[in-house]
């Protein structure tokens, strides 16, 4: 229903946006814009979008101005059980559409739409000291990896990884969100974790990323929804519509390494 | 003998007993029980469970052979900056256990202060190893010890020590036979704190020795992660923590919790 409605919605949206980009400095605000009410909106979106969103939220912002957004980062499936408990949030954005199936199935969420596609890659510390070169090295038992546990999004990535390239891997620790095993990476306790590729672009001075081809390489994509029980329906709509249409968080998005779904 | 019961310490006495219970029942009326057995039994639950009880009873060893001796001393006031000390030593109890990972790392990560020198010699490291685990919680809960037995100490009359001294019994026999046997209680009421706190470590084991089956997940971690997936078997593994507080609670409460004739008798 949403994915049908708000693709001409947006386009109206869009369109209007980008004759009347400074809406608000001309004094010509456009009537859409200005219909929904002010409030705040809270995006539970997954660890791996921790850098991008508050991005794409400022430029939101600065096409809505009344509203607020505020961000409850965490592991897609983590996300999804919160909002099953009865977490006030408006949106949700997770790192795979598993997840998302399990919130849309169980009522919870509005028609998922995908917004952006990550692919993985091995982040080494500040300078790769274990001289990592690819995946095979990462069977090598002297090698210590992290990776995520394989309930959430990337560690299941990281198994199809493994197993796509038949490789064994036996990791030091599994960790329950990807930003943790960015964390264990940088703090050079491990010599290589499986992350996100955008995750090695988000710390270009932090992490060395070793590449993967895109022939090896697995991909999800990012699903994202408004929440049923959102008490701002309408500014979760036009957040949604936002991420997935607007040619600024589609840009932001490409910026931060992620690619394109369709 | 009528206690008088003012309506202004009953009212709030009883929001606190309901506030501290509920969870608990509301925790067990969750509970998968036609699950509960193949969770239990399932190599990740027991993995768990096995790992929690040998890390955190090694823990208590390890703090205790260290702890008591340390507690002593702070007694009696036999180290230059006693109380500089004693805070000190307090300070782990009081920060977030997350914060107590972190300093681990610095300390005993392979690029720490210590486990630098560890690592660059032997290219073992406590991170990822159940002696990681055995670290953070000797850290976090030796502290419990410290303060339980440094009052028991202090509290102590020291008049039979003099005696036995007078006698000429050595300083080793005097507090082996005498000042230990008479804080017993205390010793244990600080050993069944220190294991408690040991088996309940969550923040430190995490942010120190990482997440991995059979090596450093111990029951919390395993129901932190079964949370992600599998909410019945997080339930399942958070209600047999429950039982093993609850049973340890009973089986020393003869000690731990004080009895109508201690009460009087102190």
């Amino acid at each position: 229903m949403l994915a049908r409605i708000l693709p001409p919605v947006m386009a109206a949206v869009i369109a209007i946006a980008i004759t009347a980009p400074h809406a608000r400095a001309d004094n010509r605000p456009n009537p859409y814009v200005r219909s929904i009410p002010a409030s705040t909106i809270t995006v539970s979106a997954a660890a791996s979008l921790t850098d991008v969103f508050p991005v794409i939220a400022k430029a939101f912002t600065k096409r809505y101005p009344q509203l607020q957004v505020t961000f409850n980062f965490g592991s897609s499936n983590s996300l999804v059980e919160q909002i099953r408990a009865g977490a006030p949030v408006d949106i949700l954005a997770t790192a795979d559409e598993a997840s998302m199936w399990r919130a849309t199935g169980a009522n919870l969420t509005g028609t998922p739409i995908l917004f952006a596609r990550n692919t993985m890659a091995i982040a080494t510390p500040r300078g790769n000291p274990a001289k990592i070169t690819g995946l095979a090295d990462l069977k090598n038992p002297t090698v210590t990896v992290a990776v995520c546990a394989p309930q959430v999004p990337c560690g299941r990535l990281a198994a199809e990884l493994f197993a796509k390239n038949s490789l064994t891997v036996t990791p030091v620790t599994r960790e329950v969100d990807v930003r943790s095993v960015v964390g264990k990476v940088i703090a050079d306790q491990v010599d290589a974790g499986i992350v996100y590729s955008t995750d090695v672009k988000a710390f270009p001075n932090d992490l060395t990323g070793v590449s993967i081809p895109s022939t090896n390489n697995v991909v999800t994509n990012y699903p994202i929804a408004t929440v049923n029980e959102s008490r701002n329906a309408q500014a979760a709509k036009a957040f949604v519509a936002y991420v997935r249409y607007s040619s600024s968080a589609q840009r932001i998005l490409r910026a931060w390494g992620f690619s394109t779904p369709w | 003998m009528t206690t008088k019961r003012p309506a202004f310490l009953m009212i709030p006495g009883i929001i606190a007993i309901a506030f501290l219970v509920i969870p608990l029942l509301a925790l067990i009326s969750d509970a998968p029980w036609s699950a509960f057995s193949g969770i239990l039994s399932s190599p990740t639950a027991l993995d768990a469970l096995r790992l929690s009880l040998i890390t955190s009873v090694v823990a208590t060893i390890v703090a205790t052979l260290v702890g008591a001796p340390l507690a002593w001393l702070l007694a009696r006031d036999s180290l230059p900056g006693t109380r500089l000390i004693r805070a000190l030593v307090i300070v782990p109890l009081l920060l977030p256990p997350v914060v107590s990972g972190v300093a681990l790392l610095s300390a005993f990560g392979r690029r720490g202060l210590i486990g630098g020198a560890i690592y660059d010699a032997t290219r073992w490291q406590f991170p990822f190893s159940t002696a990681g685990v055995v670290l953070a919680g000797t850290f976090v809960a030796m502290p419990f010890l410290v303060i339980t037995l440094e009052g028991a100490f202090r509290s102590q009359d020291r008049e039979i020590e003099e005696a036995a001294a007078v006698d000429g019994a050595t300083p080793r026999m005097i507090f082996l036979r005498i000042t230990l046997p008479l804080v017993l209680p205390a010793l244990l009421a600080g050993i069944t704190l220190t294991w408690a706190r040991a088996i309940g470590e969550f923040g430190a084991t995490i942010t120190f020795a990482g997440n991995l089956e059979g090596t450093t997940q111990t029951m919390p971690l395993a129901v932190y992660t079964a949370l992600e997936s599998d909410r019945d078997s997080a339930v399942a593994l958070s209600i047999m923590l429950l039982v093993v507080a609850v049973a340890i609670l009973v089986s020393l409460r003869g000690y731990y919790l004080p009895t109508r004739t201690d009460r009087t008798t102190r």
